[in-house]
């Protein structure tokens, strides 16, 4: 029943973010299909963050490093004139994952608050990197002169890129799901809940630890070639720490270990970030008792409270 | 003689001024039941915690099933078939008794770097797991969440779950600590099944689990075995009596 109840409620939610676009052009407000996008973005960012911090207990508060190395793997190919979305958007996964891989490789020797330091710790050694290199841009960032090339497939449409990050939430949340109830899902599960009793049936821990910190990585990493060219703009500041806690905010918003859970803390992060930042630059004021009160009340976060979304992915 | 299943050569461990284990040698043959007893403080988790690879020790040689072991990890020593169970019981309370087995099972079936099918729906998991199940006397309790069943039952899922690994050697640290007379004598009733299919270490404080089990009993006091031998034997040990057995023997 309770995922019947799921079935619904991602139904009509997906159902929503696919209308978004007509509903924007129906009245002529364009901004919000540049809202959307930027919050289906954040959302894949959020899902990939969730698989290690929600599902496998690992508090990486660096997420955001694996968003700026996406980014100017779109960037810098960008602007020595390979425009190739193919050739970017793999750089950028294949060189987010590696960046995970020898992050996680030192981080996960540690635990709790050693690794929430360390990972933050390398996030912003990559984000001095990234402001200290003046040729591409350095603390100012640099214009992406053209979005990402895919043949036909047209990003300068706002609608076709529209649905191109749409159609990659819907494909990563399905890849997801087949993940989180597979061998591997449950192994990356169990070990957040007792890591000793884990090793001591005869798994390597450490390995699948780092397996999923490389895909959360790469995914993150797409996230960032997405972001930029969204936004035509290539800055280090996408991997300035408080992104990463920006980053976690949605997905404890949205509902640790929900899977679904993160799209909706992106959506109502950004969502409350646009609303309220037209008042008051404080806007973050109102996200803080509204992030308490989750934490305490709701344990699967904002997700849980709608129908179906006790449902654990 | 063959050269017994597990042997262990001057095994030492300090955690900053304690030793904890202080030279300890120890055999364990093929088919028997080993109880290694001692007063508080004397070693015995850490010892338990040095032969399941989850603490280093700082000297000394671990030899099981006649390869060196001392350098490999808890995991790996779970392949070459040593399984254990936890003074605290250490399960996945939110996970239900079946699907804690499953998972040692399939700790036990290939890697798990599969992305893809549903592990709830494996047949190749489940079958096996709920036979562990059963062997124990769970075999009602299968969809039961973990966290919701009796201290008892949790320590026969712990054991379960070793069983599941199919471990040439079982490693038992107190497993009837906590329990009332009932579930504690269901517990001896199983070990005792155990008993003539597995070789089985256990560390216990209870006396009457130790003499109705053990083939063979090891004496640890502060960090060192000063007594091997037959249960009858020492329960005569001067010098057992003296260090540890004294009244709680002449009660019996």
């Amino acid at each position: 029943m309770r995922s019947r109840a799921q079935a619904w409620t991602l139904t009509v939610g997906f159902l929503a973010l696919a209308l978004v676009p007509v509903a924007a052009a129906l009245t002529h407000q364009p901004f919000y299909l540049d809202l959307f996008r930027r919050m289906m973005i954040f959302a894949i960012a959020a899902v990939s963050l969730d698989l290690i911090l929600g599902f496998g207990g690992m508090v990486s508060f660096g997420h955001a490093a694996y968003l700026g190395i996406g980014a100017y793997a779109v960037a810098i190919p960008a602007f020595y004139g390979i425009e190739s979305g193919l050739v970017q958007w793999t750089l950028a996964m294949a060189l987010a994952g590696l960046a995970a891989l020898v992050i996680g490789a030192v981080s996960l020797r540690t635990s709790g608050v050693s690794f929430i330091m360390i990972t933050l710790a390398f996030a912003q050694m990559l984000y001095y990197l990234g402001i200290s290199i003046n040729a591409w841009g350095a603390d100012d960032g640099m214009r992406l002169a053209r979005r990402s090339a895919f043949g036909p497939v047209d990003l300068a449409n706002p609608y076709v890129f529209y649905y191109v990050v749409l159609g990659l939430l819907v494909v990563l949340l399905a890849l997801g799901h087949r993940l989180i109830h597979a061998r591997f899902g449950v192994v990356i599960s169990a070990a957040r809940s007792n890591e000793p009793r884990m090793r001591a049936i005869g798994f390597a821990t450490f390995r699948y630890k780092l397996a999923a910190f490389v895909i959360a990585g790469a995914v993150g990493g797409l996230a960032g070639a997405l972001l930029t060219n969204q936004t035509e703009y290539l800055t280090p500041s996408y991997m300035h720490w408080t992104r990463s806690g920006d980053i976690m905010v949605m997905v404890i918003l949205g509902g640790m270990g929900t899977l679904f859970g993160p799209v909706l803390g992106a959506i109502v992060f950004l969502l409350l970030e646009d609303l309220l930042s037209a008042w008051t630059v404080h806007w973050q004021v109102v996200l803080g008792p509204l992030l308490v009160l989750v934490v305490l009340y709701a344990r699967s976060g904002l997700y849980g409270l709608l129908p179906g979304g006790t449902h654990r992915g | 003689m063959a050269e017994p299943l597990l042997s262990v050569r001057g095994l030492r461990k300090r955690f900053g001024g304690l030793v904890a284990t202080d030279g300890v040698d120890l055999d364990v043959v093929e088919g028997e039941t080993l109880a290694i007893i001692g007063p508080n403080g004397a070693g015995k988790t850490t010892l338990i915690g040095q032969l399941a690879g989850s603490v280093r020790p700082d000297a000394g040689t671990i030899r099981f099933g006649g390869a060196d072991v001392t350098a490999l990890s808890d995991s790996a020593r779970s392949h070459r078939g040593l399984a254990r169970s936890f003074q605290v019981t250490s399960i996945f309370r939110d996970l239900t008794a079946l699907d804690n087995v499953a998972l040692a099972v399939q700790a036990h079936d290939g890697h798990s770097f599969r992305f893809w099918r549903p592990a709830r729906g494996e047949a190749a998991l489940r079958e096996p797991a709920r036979a562990a199940l059963v062997r124990v006397g769970l075999g009602e309790r299968a969809d039961v969440p973990a966290g919701t069943l009796a201290h008892g039952e949790q320590r026969q899922l712990e054991i379960a779950m070793a069983l599941a690994t199919r471990p040439r050697l079982l490693l038992l640290d107190e497993p009837v600590a906590g329990m009332g007379v009932e579930e504690s004598q269901r517990m001896v009733g199983l070990l005792r099944e155990l008993r003539g299919s597995h070789t089985l270490v256990l560390v216990e404080h209870d006396m009457d689990v130790v003499f109705a089990l053990a083939d063979r009993i090891a004496v640890l006091v502060y960090g060192r075995v000063i007594a091997s031998g037959a249960p009858e034997a020492i329960r005569l040990d001067p010098e057992v009596r003296r260090a540890y057995l004294g009244e709680e023997v002449t009660q019996r």
